[in-house]
C-alpha cells in the first residue's frame, strides 16, 4: 500500500516536471511550430525549425516585440509530427488546448498541413503553413469557401503547375510530356493534374500519366512504360527523397530526355542523394538564393553563419511566415488570437525574403511570383522568373 | 515484344529481392511456427550496415556483402536469444507482439541515429547495355544472379547437409527430435542466422539497386515479402522463392498493362483469388485440425 502511494506521488511529480506546467508568464507570446523533424522528409522539418528559431531569436535579442505599452518575449513550442497526418492533427490540438499558443506555424508538406489546418480552423487559432501549396489547405472541407484562420506564405499549385507547363512548352519547346507522381500524396497528385490540364490546353500532349504510392522504391515498371511512350520531357512533382531514385532508375533503363520538377525538389538533400544524375534539370520554387536582393541577402548571410548551409525554400518561407506574424501582432497591438487573425487578413503588401506578397481578398493565399531554378554542377542556380 | 522482355527483367529483379526476404520469414515459421515480423526491419538494418561499411570502411563489394550479412545474422541470433527464446512456450500471440516490438525498436533506433534518408555510394561501376530499345544494366544482372546463387546455396544446405536435416526434423516435431540428440537451441540459432543473413543480403542488394535508404524502408517491403511467403506456402522454402517471383511479376506486369494507379489493387486481388483456390499457398500442405 505504502509503496504504491509513494509511486503515485512520484508519478505526479514526474508528470508535472515533464509538461512543465509552471506559472503562465504574461510577458510571453507562445507560438507553436509543427515540423517534419522525423519521417520521410526530415530535411524540410529541420529547415523549418532552424528558421523559426532564428526568427524568434531576432525578436528576443532585440528585447522582445512591442505591443501597446509592453514588450513581450517570444516562446517557441516546437512539435515533431513524425511525418504523419494523424500526429500533425494531434500536435495542433495539443498546441491549441494545452499550450494555449497564440498562433501556429507549420506543418509544411500539404498532406500534413491539411489535417492540422482543420484543427486550427475549428479551434479558431491562426495557422500559417510556410510550404503547403495544395489549394485545399486553406479551403473549408465542407463548403469549399476559404478558411478563416488558415494562411500560407507560398503560392498555390494551380499557379505552379501552370508555370511549369508553360515553361516546358515555351522555354524548352518540348511538346510531349510524361508525368510520374505519388498518387497517395495530396500535393503530388494536385500538381500533376494541373500540369496535365494546362499543358494540353496550350498545345502540348501528355503521353504517359503514371503513378506510384508513397514509400515505393521500384519505379521500373512505370518508367519502362514511359520509355515506350517516347516523351520529350518527364515531369516529376515528387519529394526530394524519391526524385533521385526515379531519375537514376530512368537512366538505367536508357531514358535520356530531360526531367523537370516542382518546389518539392528544392532541398540541398536532393543534390546529396542524386549526385551528378540531377545536373541540368529544372524545377520551380519560391526563391533563388543566388539571385537575392538586399533584405534576402541579409537573411541568407545570417542563416549561413548560424547553421552553416544556404537556407532552402522551406527556411525562407518559414522566416516569412514569422515576418507576417510579427506584423500582424504589431498591428493587433495585443496578444489575442482573434485580433491577430483579423490583423493578418488585412496586411497590406508584405515584402518578405521570398518576394512581395499580399493575401487575396478574404483568402489565406498570397499573390506572389515563382522562380525557375536550374541544377548546375550540383548547385541551384536562378534561371527565370514567373509572375502571377 | 521488347517491352514485355524489359518488364520481365524488372520483375525478376524485384522478385528476387522479395524471394530473399521471404526465405527468412518462411524458415523461422517452419521451425518455430512463429512469424518474425521484425524481419523487414532486419532487412533495413542490412542496408544500413552496407551503407556504414561502404562509407566508413571503404571496402569493396564482396567484403561489404559478407560483413553486412554476418552483422545482420549476428543481430538476428541475439534477438532470438533475448526476445524470442523466453517466449518459446508462451502463446503464439505473445511471440508475434514481441516481434512487432523488436521491429519498432529497430526502426526507432535507426531513426534516433539519423532521420535523414542516406545515399549508398555505388560499390560497383554500373554499365548499361542496350540491344535495340532493350536496356540491361549490370546491376540488374548482379541482383538476379546473386539472389539465385544464395537461394541455391540455401536449398543445398537444407536438403543435403546434416544441419539442414536437423532443421527439417525440428520443423517436423519439436518435442521428440531433442531426444535423438539434436541440439535444438543451436539449430534454431543457425536458422535465425541464415534467415536474417539472407534478409541482410537482400537489404544490401536493395540498397544498391535503389540507393536511397531510410529507417522505414523495411516496412512495406517486409509486408510484401511476408505475403510472398504466404503465397508460396509459409514454412516451405522453395515455396517462398516461387512466391517472391510471383509477387514481383504480378506487381510489375499489372503496372505494365493496366493504369499504374490500379497496381496494388489488381495485384492483391489476384493474390487473394490465388489464396481462395489454394489456401495453404502453392507448395504448402494442408494441416488438418485435430478436434
Amino acid at each position: 500500500m505504502k509503496k504504491s502511494a509513494i509511486f503515485i506521488v512520484l508519478l505526479v511529480i514526474l508528470s508535472l516536471g515533464i509538461c512543465g506546467c509552471g506559472k503562465d508568464d504574461s510577458s510571453q507570446i507562445k507560438i507553436g511550430v509543427i515540423a517534419e523533424l522525423t519521417g520521410d522528409i526530415p530535411a524540410v522539418g529541420a529547415s523549418c525549425k532552424n528558421a523559426a528559431e532564428m526568427a524568434a531569436a531576432e525578436i528576443n535579442d532585440a528585447g522582445g516585440i512591442q505591443l501597446a505599452e509592453k514588450k513581450y518575449k517570444i516562446k517557441l513550442i516546437i512539435e515533431d509530427n513524425a511525418g504523419k497526418a494523424d500526429q500533425s492533427a494531434s500536435s495542433a490540438q495539443k498546441l491549441i488546448t494545452q499550450q494555449k499558443v497564440t498562433a501556429i506555424v507549420g506543418p509544411n508538406a500539404s498532406r500534413y498541413a491539411l489535417p492540422a489546418a482543420e484543427i486550427a480552423e475549428s479551434g479558431k487559432v491562426v495557422l500559417i503553413t510556410p510550404w503547403s501549396t495544395a489549394p485545399k489547405a486553406t479551403l473549408d472541407s465542407k463548403t469549399g469557401a476559404s478558411k478563416k484562420y488558415v494562411f500560407r506564405a507560398c503560392f498555390i499549385d494551380p499557379f505552379q503547375g501552370g508555370v511549369l507547363a508553360k515553361f516546358a512548352l515555351d522555354n524548352l519547346h518540348l511538346k510531349k510530356a510524361a508525368v510520374l507522381y505519388d498518387v497517395a500524396s495530396e500535393y503530388n497528385k494536385g500538381i500533376a493534374e494541373i500540369f496535365r490540364e494546362v499543358y494540353e490546353k496550350n498545345g502540348g500532349k501528355v503521353v504517359a500519366f503514371e503513378t506510384y504510392t508513397t514509400n515505393d522504391k521500384d519505379f521500373s515498371s512505370q518508367l519502362t512504360k514511359i520509355k515506350k511512350a517516347a516523351p520529350d520531357v518527364i515531369f516529376l512533382p515528387n519529394y526530394y527523397s524519391e526524385v533521385p531514385l526515379q531519375i537514376q532508375q530512368a537512366k538505367r533503363l536508357g531514358i535520356t530526355v530531360p526531367f523537370i520538377g516542382s518546389d518539392s525538389w528544392g532541398s540541398e538533400e536532393l543534390i546529396k542523394l542524386c549526385g551528378k544524375d540531377c545536373n541540368d534539370y529544372y524545377f520551380s520554387t519560391h526563391y533563388a538564393a543566388d539571385a537575392a536582393t538586399d533584405a534576402t541577402k541579409k537573411f541568407i548571410a545570417n542563416y549561413k553563419s548560424k547553421y552553416g548551409t544556404t537556407p532552402d525554400d522551406v527556411a525562407a518561407l518559414t522566416y516569412d511566415s514569422f515576418g507576417l506574424l510579427w506584423q500582424a501582432l504589431k498591428t493587433a497591438g495585443k496578444n489575442d488570437r482573434q485580433a491577430v487573425r483579423d490583423a493578418l487578413a488585412k496586411i497590406p503588401l508584405y515584402g518578405g525574403v521570398t518576394g512581395n506578397m499580399q493575401f487575396r481578398e478574404g483568402s489565406g493565399d498570397p499573390v506572389k511570383s515563382a522562380v525557375i531554378l536550374k541544377i548546375k554542377d550540383g548547385k541551384f542556380t536562378w534561371f527565370a522568373n514567373a509572375k502571377p | 515484344m521488347v517491352y514485355i522482355f524489359q518488364q520481365a527483367l524488372n520483375a525478376l529483379q524485384l522478385g528476387s529481392i522479395y524471394a530473399l526476404i521471404a526465405l527468412g520469414y518462411t524458415m523461422v515459421y517452419g521451425i518455430l511456427t512463429m512469424i518474425n515480423f521484425a524481419h523487414g526491419d532486419l532487412f533495413m538494418i542490412g542496408a544500413f550496415f552496407c551503407f556504414l561499411i561502404a562509407v566508413y570502411l571503404h571496402l569493396s563489394f564482396v567484403p561489404t556483402l559478407l560483413l553486412s550479412m554476418l552483422g545482420v545474422a549476428f543481430l538476428g541470433v541475439i534477438i532470438e536469444r533475448l526476445a524470442y527464446k523466453p517466449l518459446r512456450n508462451a502463446p503464439r500471440v505473445s511471440a508475434i507482439i514481441t516481434a512487432l516490438g523488436v521491429g519498432l525498436f529497430l526502426e526507432n533506433f535507426t531513426l534516433a541515429l539519423s532521420p535523414y534518408p542516406q545515399h549508398i555510394p555505388p560499390l560497383l561501376e554500373n554499365t548499361t547495355w542496350t540491344l535495340g530499345t532493350l536496356s540491361i544494366s549490370s546491376l540488374q544482372i548482379l541482383v538476379i544472379v546473386l539472389s539465385l546463387v544464395l537461394m541455391l546455396l540455401l536449398d543445398f544446405i537444407v536438403q543435403r547437409t546434416k544441419a539442414g536435416m536437423a532443421m527439417r526434423a525440428i520443423s517436423w516435431d519439436k518435442t521428440i527430435v531433442p531426444l535423438m540428440g539434436v541440439p535444438v537451441n543451436k539449430i534454431i540459432s543457425l536458422t535465425f542466422a541464415i534467415g536474417t543473413g539472407l534478409g541482410g543480403s537482400a537489404g544490401m542488394m536493395y540498397g544498391l539497386a535503389y540507393p536511397v535508404i531510410d529507417p522505414y524502408m523495411g516496412i512495406m517491403v517486409g509486408w510484401k515479402a511476408f505475403i510472398s511467403a504466404v503465397i508460396g506456402g509459409i514454412g516451405n522454402i522453395r515455396g517462398a522463392m516461387i512466391g517472391g517471383f510471383i509477387l514481383g511479376a504480378v506487381e510489375i506486369m499489372v503496372a505494365a498493362f493496366f493504369p499504374s494507379t490500379y497496381r496494388d489493387f489488381v495485384a492483391f486481388t489476384l493474390l487473394l483469388i490465388l489464396l481462395i483456390v489454394r489456401p495453404y499457398g502453392i507448395l504448402g500442405k494442408p494441416q488438418p485440425q485435430k478436434v
